[in-house]
């Protein structure tokens, strides 16, 4: 099939940027979105012009590093799918694509498709994690956590970290990538006795890295790649209530 | 961080006030529709409210109070959201969100101009002295609040001002009275499509019980 792409072209940080138009001729259907992307770029790269600089890694939708609004849509219109499990059987004969990258203040794109997502990391740093002693692997059952509650806290940690959440909200709210992390630390009990500390800091730290407040649009959930649901923000506004009560180990 | 700077401390304050206000519309409505009931029935009404005397006052404090939080947030809120995001995709679709999610600022600002205006005719009555109670003819003894009601939605204008007023109070309520169920951290994810579905219903249905009274008075199907 052939198609017409129109792809954000930004050559640095400074720079104010556009859409550029390429025609992408016998595209086959069995590709993946990345991998007509590289084609594009092998002929970029044959004329001697620059090629599309996007982000990607493993390329089977688990590290959350392709990062691509398709057609006003982060990771195109397939749902529940990351950009490099996207197939261009998707698409048909004629089609006019639009690739832009994630916008948000807080995700300044550094050339044409890819974006700086540290203020993700440190939201993490500011509490995504349990700073207990391990220690060796524990016998089975040894904390007896319910299946539910497994589970939970498994749909949870599906969140991959890539930012589509941000990218489709409205506001540009951090906040189903955050409440992902906080409900399923807050879920465990290892996760417990950090719970109240953690909310409170990471939510902090979404505000200061510059991401808008959640005004309940749930467009997140509707772009997420993995299937977060927004009941992992309400769980968030949850533990946030309950690190507003007064403990008996607090003075 | 505290609870007045916090991303979420500052939606459950707006969750908190917007209901309180809520309970307040509700209030407000059930007294008003008393107009279909005649002039004695939402005399009587406004007797009642003057007869509360200085209670009147420490309600109106509690009103003003509830207000300037849900304003100075709401207002707030929505300029951070806006310097959060920058100019706009080439393409951009949403997928799930409302026009009455994506307006609540700009139907909040047209509620709280209307409220001004509202006090102005009702409360304060300088908009329209030639038909405010004050300076109507008594009836038994209170002032005509009934008279001054449908006289002033005879007013092509005013009754305008009022149905406007109250489809953006609609719109407001259209996503607000399910919204706080999620702020507040009630929801299960499950159980949210059917609480934004009641909302919906509960929001149509005092929307359209609000602007009947100015509506039907203006069109004189109630005199
Ligand atoms: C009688 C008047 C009003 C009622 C009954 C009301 C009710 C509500 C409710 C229940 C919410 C939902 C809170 C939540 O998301 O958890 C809300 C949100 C909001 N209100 Fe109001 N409100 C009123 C007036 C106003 C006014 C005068 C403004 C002026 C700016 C305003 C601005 C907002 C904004 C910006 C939101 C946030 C929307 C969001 O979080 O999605 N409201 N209101
Ligand atoms: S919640 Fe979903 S969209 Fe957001 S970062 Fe995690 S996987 Fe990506
Ligand atoms: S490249 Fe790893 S998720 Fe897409």
């Amino acid at each position: 099939m052939d198609l017409t792409l129109h792809v954000w072209r930004q050559k640095g940080p400074q720079d104010k940027g556009k859409l550029e138009t390429y025609p992408a001729k016998n595209v086959s259907p069995d590709m993946s979105f990345l991998e007509m992307l590289d084609e594009i770029n092998d002929g970029l790269i044959r004329q001697g012009k620059d090629p599309i600089a996007f982000d990607h890694d493993c390329r089977e939708g688990i590290c959350g590093m392709c990062s691509q609004v398709i057609n006003g849509r982060p990771h195109g219109k397939q749902e529940q799918t990351t950009v490099c499990q996207l197939h261009m059987r998707q698409y048909s004969d004629g089609d006019e694509i639009f690739i832009e990258p994630w916008r948000a203040k807080a995700f300044p794109v550094q050339k044409d498709l890819i974006v700086d997502r540290t203020s993700l990391d440190v939201i993490m740093q500011a509490g995504g994690y349990v700073s207990c002693h391990t220690g060796g692997v524990p016998d089975a059952n040894v904390h007896p956590i319910p299946k539910p509650v497994a589970d939970y806290a498994m749909d949870a940690a599906e969140c991959i970290g890539c930012g589509a959440c941000i990218a489709a909200c409205p506001n540009s709210s951090a906040m189903l990538f955050t409440s992902a992390k906080v409900a399923q630390l807050a879920a465990l009990p290892q996760g417990k006795p950090e719970a109240r500390k953690r909310v409170k800091a990471m939510t902090e730290a979404l505000l200061d890295e510059g991401f808008g407040n959640c005004t309940n649009h749930y467009e997140c959930e509707a772009a997420c790649p993995k299937g977060i649901s927004v009941k992992f923000i309400a769980k968030l506004n949850r533990e946030y209530l309950k690190s507003l009560m007064p403990t008996s180990t607090e003075a | 961080m505290n609870l007045f700077k916090s991303t979420v401390g500052r939606k459950i304050l707006m969750a908190v006030t917007g209901l309180c206000l809520v309970g307040f519309i509700s209030v407000h409505l059930l007294g008003n529709l008393s107009v279909f009931w005649g002039a004695d029935a939402i005399n009587a009404y406004a007797k009642h409210l003057h007869d509360l005397g200085p209670l009147v006052w420490v309600f109106r404090l509690i009103m003003l109070g509830l207000f300037a939080v849900h304003i100075t947030f709401g207002i707030q809120l929505y300029l951070e959201n806006r310097a959060a995001t920058p100019d706009n995709y080439a393409v951009q679709k949403t997928l799930v969100t409302t026009f009455s999610a994506k307006t609540m600022v700009f139907t909040g600002l047209i509620v709280l101009a209307f409220l001004l205006y509202h006090l102005l005719h009702f409360t304060v009555q300088i908009t329209n002295p030639e038909i405010s109670a004050r300076n109507l003819a008594l009836v038994d003894g209170h002032l005509d609040v009934f008279t001054m009601v449908t006289k002033s939605f005879q007013n092509v204008f005013i009754a305008l001002v009022y149905i406007i007023a109250m489809i953006a109070l609609l719109l407001h309520l259209m996503h607000g009275i399910s919204s706080w169920v999620q702020t507040l951290g009630w929801s299960t994810g499950s159980s949210q499509d059917k609480v934004t579905a009641l909302g919906k219903i509960v929001a149509i249905v005092y929307g359209l019980a609000y602007i009947a009274i100015p509506l039907l008075l203006l069109a004189r199907i109630v005199k």
